[in-house]
């Protein structure tokens, strides 16, 4: 009896190996894809990985992690203002006026004064609040002695890490000028009116705030959108024999590795593929496919992949065919 | 417990996983490059190679109609076939099971791959259209004809893949019937002459005894309209391309021109003139029963059916400059839709409905364009010196028509030649054919 139980059990576990190893390799397709690999594929995404918003992030993380470091980076300055507080705060003035005038700007004949400017400026943006706290506290208590001086100054650089805290957001903008703008912001000082440099520092600063509600909001900033477009307006091959005055909008949702290569596709009105007098359609979701998978690894930020990892690209062929 | 149980409920509700929508993004443009399309030499087995050498005289038939379908994709504009030189699969293997990386590796898109058999004395054609990318078969048919329609087959695999990659019906197993023109300009001899649209297998219908002009293809059948000088009275006839046999239309007490079959292909519809006056007139083919269109004093030409039969587009005077006009099919609620500068003729009404091709004259230059039938969106296509006589291909995408060309510094050579051009105005082509050539008109596709 025994006996039987273990040879059938015994048969049953050999029929249940034999089913997991040799069944799937029995029924494996004729024809089985291999994962595409195209080296200028692989040039594209180390060309693109580039886009402003993933560094402002790292910025972002870095901020939170090196206060710190940050602190020690505005110290400089300030150890001056230590020695010389009269001259700091008269210093003060004139940056905060070379800010809104910029008469001091072209002024300087060498290119080195003007990049110490630059820098001059790069800095105290974060600080105005705090030298504004300063200058508020002096006049309270009117910064006649030295010691009350040195007393203030102590003060304010108790309550710099709280202030830092606050301008987190002014600093990020600021490094994204410095990597967006600082050759062009030379140029500008060089050959452009000082009117003008006003209107690009406003520019930044709009541009910024705006990036750092889209990564907060939206998933994507503006500028990560137009990498990942501009890829795929590239790899797209409308096929331009389709009827421009029908619904020409394939959605597809798509689930990506964090290196930006795709895992699955899935056609969201995936019932119009096969309906009739709707042949077009699957011509165009298949192009749609195609450009996906041309463009794989497609350009997607460094960081975050849990906010890109499930993504739906809206492929709509009205604009180019019907205009 | 049930104080346990709201306790870690209003923990879920307190502290919230981190979630994040979906991030949704439009691609609202593309390129309009061709798409890189590899066409396999079509695989045949020895003995096949061999029975179609002896048949046809062809060293390797699979090769031949590789090279019609190439040929036809590239006229088209819409595809780059690639070089065969860096396939990296032989035709045998790839029609069985194409490595697809292989034929991504040099960048091609759509892959197209077959085999040729012969066997009593029939010639059957396989072909497959493979997505390379996405690494599967799109389309797999197979055709059993007589050898010596090679080329036709070469056509209709052409046009099912065309059909299968942009979603509208090819035009390339179709015919192009003009007139061909040899000779000096004052003494032209002028001959009906037809064609495969790619400028292959050229016959003469006529002999050249009288002057033709203005050949029309039927919509439905091989029958051709077409005006005739015979006994220099300018006719319209009918002519059976199967039988040969050709008669005259209607029986008209003067001369008739500019005809054209409606969309069913059961009526001619043409000018009359008398007296110096020309009106529209249609005529049906089987009962010969003459309808009068229009009556108006002023020149109404080039009468053209819109494809649901209910409307007509022709050219008058009547605004005292030859414009486009659109009406009824019975002649009323008469609408003048040109309204740019210069003067429009030839009004053909795209077989898709949406658009009426013209010839312009404007400032000394002759332009072929389209614009809605409502008269909107006119387009400029094309221009040159002296063009005129657009003819749309079955399926609406693209226009042929004749461009004389100035072939002396003094002008007094000139040469006439057959164009293609395409809704977008980019791909214009020249369609070689062996003599000059004039009016041409498209047939519709041969198989359906």
């Amino acid at each position: 009896m025994y006996k039987n139980i273990i040879a059938s059990s015994g048969l049953h576990f050999g029929i249940i190996i034999l089913a997991t190893l040799s069944w799937p390799f029995l029924s494996k397709k004729p024809i089985d894809l291999p994962p595409l690999i195209s080296v200028e594929l692989i040039q594209i995404t180390d060309q693109t990985n580039i886009p402003y918003a993933p560094k402002a992030k790292k910025i972002i993380e870095k901020v939170k992690k090196e206060q710190e470091k940050l602190m020690s980076e505005q110290a400089p300055p300030k150890k001056i203002k230590k020695e010389k507080p009269k001259e700091v705060t008269k210093l003060d003035k004139k940056k905060e006026i070379v800010v809104e005038n910029p008469k001091a700007v072209p002024k300087p004949d060498k290119n080195k004064e003007k990049i110490k400017e630059l820098k001059e400026e790069a800095i105290p943006l974060p600080d105005k609040k705090t030298e504004v706290l300063k200058s508020k506290k002096e006049t309270k208590q009117n910064p006649s002695k030295d010691k009350k001086l040195q007393k203030k100054i102590k003060k304010v650089q108790k309550n710099q890490k709280p202030n830092i805290e606050d301008t987190k957001v002014k600093q990020i903008s600021e490094f994204e000028k410095k990597e967006i703008f600082d050759p062009t912001n030379i140029a500008a000082l060089i050959d452009k009116s000082k009117e003008e440099l006003g209107e690009t520092k406003k520019k930044t600063n709009k541009i910024t705030q705006s990036q750092d509600k889209n990564m907060e909001f939206s998933g994507l900033t503006l500028s990560e959108e137009d990498a990942l477009k501009a890829q795929l307006f590239g790899c797209w091959s409308i096929p331009l024999g389709l009827p421009y005055n029908e619904n020409l909008l394939v959605r597809i949702k798509l689930k990506l590795k964090p290196d930006g290569s795709v895992i699955k596709t899935e056609v969201l009105d995936h019932a119009r593929m096969n309906k009739p007098g709707e042949s077009f359609y699957k011509v165009l979701a298949e192009s749609a496919l195609r450009a996906i998978q041309l463009c794989q690894p497609l350009r997607v930020p460094t960081k975050g992949y849990e906010r890109w990892k499930d993504l739906q690209l809206n492929f709509d062929a009205r604009e180019m065919l019907g205009g | 417990m049930k104080k346990l149980y709201f306790l870690i409920l209003s923990l879920f509700f307190i502290f919230p996983t981190k979630s994040f929508s979906l991030i949704e993004v439009d691609i609202t443009r593309g390129n309009l490059n061709p798409l890189p399309v590899a066409v396999s030499s079509l695989f045949s087995n020895e003995q096949t190679y061999f029975d179609l050498k002896k048949e046809l005289k062809i060293n390797d038939l699979g090769l031949e109609i590789s090279k019609v379908i190439e040929n036809n994709l590239r006229q088209s504009g819409l595809f780059n076939p690639l070089s065969k030189d860096a396939f990296l699969q032989k035709p045998d293997i790839a029609h069985l099971k194409p490595r697809f990386e292989d034929w991504a590796l040099i960048k091609a898109q759509a892959l197209i791959t077959g085999k040729v058999i012969f066997e009593d004395d029939k010639l059957r054609v396989e072909f497959r259209l493979w997505d390379v990318l996405a690494g599967k078969e799109m389309l797999a048919l197979a055709f059993t004809t007589v050898s010596k329609n090679w080329r036709r087959v070469g056509h209709i695999i052409t046009d099912k893949v065309y059909e299968r990659l942009t979603g509208e019906k090819g035009y390339f197993d179709t015919r192009i019937i003009y007139v061909s023109e040899v000779g000096p300009k004052t003494q032209r001899i002028k001959k009906l002459a037809i064609m495969d649209q790619d400028g292959f297998n050229n016959k003469y219908l006529t002999l050249g005894n009288e002057l033709v002009l203005t050949p029309r293809f039927s919509p439905t059948n091989q029958m051709v309209t077409y005006l005739s000088y015979f006994r220099n009275l300018p006719r319209v006839y009918l002519l059976d391309i199967e039988t040969g046999i050709q008669e005259v239309v209607g029986d008209f007490p003067g001369m008739t021109f500019a005809p054209r079959f409606s969309p069913d292909g059961n009526k001619i519809i043409m000018s009359f003139a008398k007296d110096g006056n020309s009106d529209i007139y249609t005529m049906d083919i089987e009962s010969r029963i003459q309808q009068r269109i229009t009556n108006h004093p002023s020149i109404d030409t080039s009468p053209s059916y819109s494809p649901d039969g209910n409307n007509i587009a022709f050219n008058s005077d009547r605004s005292g400059y030859q414009q486009i006009y659109v009406m009824r099919r019975d002649g009323s609620k008469v609408k003048r839709i040109s309204f740019g500068n210069g003067l429009y003729g030839t009004p053909v009404w795209s077989p898709r409905g949406d658009l009426i091709a013209f010839t312009k004259l404007h400032k000394g230059k002759f332009y072929i364009g389209v614009m809605r039938p409502d008269g909107k969106g006119e387009r400029l296509l094309t221009e040159n010196y002296y063009q005129e006589a657009p003819s749309w291909s079955p399926n609406g995408r693209v226009l042929i028509f004749y461009r004389e060309t100035k072939t002396d510094d003094d002008g007094t050579g000139f040469s006439a030649k057959l164009w293609s051009i395409d809704l977008t105005g980019y791909n214009e082509k020249l369609i070689d054919t062996k003599t000059d050539a004039s009016d041409p008109s498209w047939s519709s596709l041969l198989t359906n």
